[in-house]
């Protein structure tokens, strides 16, 4: 793998969160039955026209605006020409000479901990177009069903430039986008209901060389798939080429259940699709203002606020970026940091990255039905603050609180005892009882077993149920054994 | 420029229509006809003008972002050839 150099542009299909159809006034809701959505211009029934959604076109800006991107001041929509019967018009309405987003890009972080790196993949375009409908292959007779549902909703379409050199890069390229779409509002992002699916131009080269040609994956619809495709057609392209094999360019499937690729079509029965200006649709014209009035309406983007986070609460470029990650993390980091004060706000940020995160990850939770609120979590963070507890009991009352056992980290503290002792004439009286109780240990110590001296430390937390300053702890008893 | 039987061959198969041989060679005629026209077309000298995309001068119109149409999935499919469970059904397609 070392002498070979992988390159991956990544096409993604976002649908819109319009209500209705990129070309009609049907529903776009997910889940009816079939063809309860799908009205006459959805079926291409003769003498019906498309009419644009102005919903759609405000989606293509913000996200035009988000990526840094140009928004054309013209853009014109395509016939794609091809037959399939979950494409009633023999064509997809779709852009091509002339898409509304040009350019921008999305800066990424890959990987973890020392190994991380910052990257910016830098976009091609980003067009509008409509979804196709859905055929079902079970059997109806030896028939296919076909449901139009999905005909006719609204797609943004974006494409990487061959920016990506790893599947780890094509993964956080993919969350970063994810999370974008979302944050802006434009894609609800469920990838289980085809929301947001990748296609990833993958191929290898020697260094330096010029491009190796390129097979096309289809359809990935988690990024767990995404990672698997990607790590397989690398693999695969390599024994090819080293074994004295030629890559022939193709597009392929991913078959979730074998984790290979397979051939789905070849270059000689690629489509020819015979794009041509659809005469059904005028140029798209964007005027400069409604750009500059989307732009005031947009929220504070991903990278705006991880300046300010780093900024304001004093993190580091990595805290704030893994914090900035989605909109719900943000939020909830800040609705933490809101409760527990700003002199808290990197404890804050490291219960939320790091034990929320960790137990999330143990019980398969997403952040949005985390059992512990950001109000709880900033009220447990408060405590630590201010001596309340020790952060080994905060361990205990987040257990407490993620298990529903009280409504707040103080009602929890409250009932559970678990106060931190900090009167020192309470602790000298425990640590006199281990001294006494333990006489073994003291004269180990006295006889010079510096190990003898922290067996003596735990005895005394275990005294104390874990509730005294360990510090406290030691002092005191370095000075009752002095 | 003129096409060749086997062009005419091809975008007849991509266009999914089924054309005999004689079909093809007197399409060719006829295409090539057309050909003749864009030729003349062609020759025109266009710089400095900006293609248009539409043969009317004027900007798309858009609709609001509501939902208009209802559900008319019994009118629709009253005239389908073939329906099940509220699928249109169609001859096996599998990619």
């Amino acid at each position: 793998m070392n002498h070979w150099e992988v390159v991956i542009g990544i096409e993604t299909h976002a649908q819109l969160a319009t209500r209705s159809k990129i070309f009609s006034g049907a529903s776009t809701a997910f889940g009816a039955a079939p063809n309860t959505q799908a009205c006459a211009v959805d079926l291409a029934l003769p003498g019906v026209l498309p009419v644009l959604n102005r919903g759609a076109v405000e989606c293509a800006i913000r996200f035009g605006l988000a990526i840094g991107a140009e928004i054309a001041p013209k853009s014109v929509f395509a016939r794609k020409n091809y037959f399939y019967p979950d494409l009633p018009k023999g064509y997809q309405i779709s852009q091509f000479e002339l898409p509304v987003v040009v350019g921008g890009s999305v800066a990424i972080q890959v990987g973890q901990g020392e190994q991380v790196y910052e990257k910016t993949v830098h976009l091609t375009r980003a067009h509008l177009e409509e979804d196709a409908g859905k055929s079902l292959h079970e059997d109806f007779h030896g028939k296919s069903g076909i449901d139009l549902n999905r005909a006719g909703t609204p797609l943004l379409e974006i494409v990487t430039e061959p920016d990506m050199s790893s599947s780890a890069e094509a993964v956080a390229y993919a969350r970063a986008l994810h999370a974008l779409v979302r944050w802006i509002g434009i894609c609800d992002g469920n990838m289980q209901e085809g929301s947001f699916r990748c296609d990833a131009n993958v191929s290898v080269r020697r260094p330096g060389a010029p491009l190796g040609t390129r097979r096309e994956i289809k359809n990935l619809n988690s990024f767990r798939f995404l990672q698997q495709a990607i790590d397989y057609e690398i693999r695969w392209q390599i024994e090819t080429l080293e074994d004295g094999g030629r890559i022939q360019q193709a597009t392929v499937l991913f078959d979730p259940d074998t984790g290979e690729t397979r051939v789905m079509r070849t270059k000689e029965d690629a489509h020819d699709y015979r794009y041509f200006p659809d005469p059904d649709l005028l140029p798209l014209l964007i005027p400069r203002d409604w750009v500059e009035r989307t732009q005031a309406a947009l929220p504070e983007l991903p990278a705006a606020k991880k300046r300010r986070f780093m900024a304001d609460y004093g993190l580091s470029a990595y805290d704030a970026t893994t914090l900035t990650a989605s909109l719900e993390i943000a939020d909830f980091y800040e609705a933490t940091v809101a409760v527990a004060g700003k002199a808290a706000a990197k404890p804050c940020a490291n219960w939320v990255m790091v034990d929320l995160a960790a137990r999330l990850n143990r019980d398969e939770r997403e952040l949005a039905d985390s059992p512990v609120s950001a109000a709880q979590l900033g009220g447990l963070v408060a405590r630590i603050a201010d001596n309340t507890i020790s952060n080994n009991i905060a361990k205990k009352v987040f257990e407490a609180l993620w298990n529903g056992e009280g409504a707040s980290a103080d009602e929890i503290i409250e009932k559970q005892g678990l106060k931190q002792i900090t009167d020192s004439g309470a602790i000298e009286q425990l640590i006199d009882e281990v001294l006494a109780a333990n006489a073994a240990m003291v004269a180990e110590f006295k006889a010079g077993k510096e190990k003898a001296f922290n067996a003596l430390v735990g005895q005394a937390m275990k005294a104390t149920k874990g509730k005294a300053n360990p510090q406290q702890v030691n002092e005191l008893l370095k000075k009752k054994l002095s | 420029m003129s096409l060749t039987l086997e062009q005419v061959r091809r975008v007849a198969h991509l266009a999914r229509i089924d054309i005999s041989e004689s079909e093809a060679e007197s399409t060719l005629g006829h295409l090539n006809g057309i050909f003749s026209l864009i030729e003349a077309m062609q020759a025109v000298d266009t710089r400095g003008i900006e293609p248009m995309a539409h043969a009317r001068d004027v900007a798309q119109r858009l609709r609001e972002d509501r939902v208009t149409e209802e559900n008319r999935r019994a009118a629709f499919q009253a005239v389908a050839p073939e329906t099940e469970a509220g699928l249109y059904l169609v001859p096996k397609v599998i990619e």
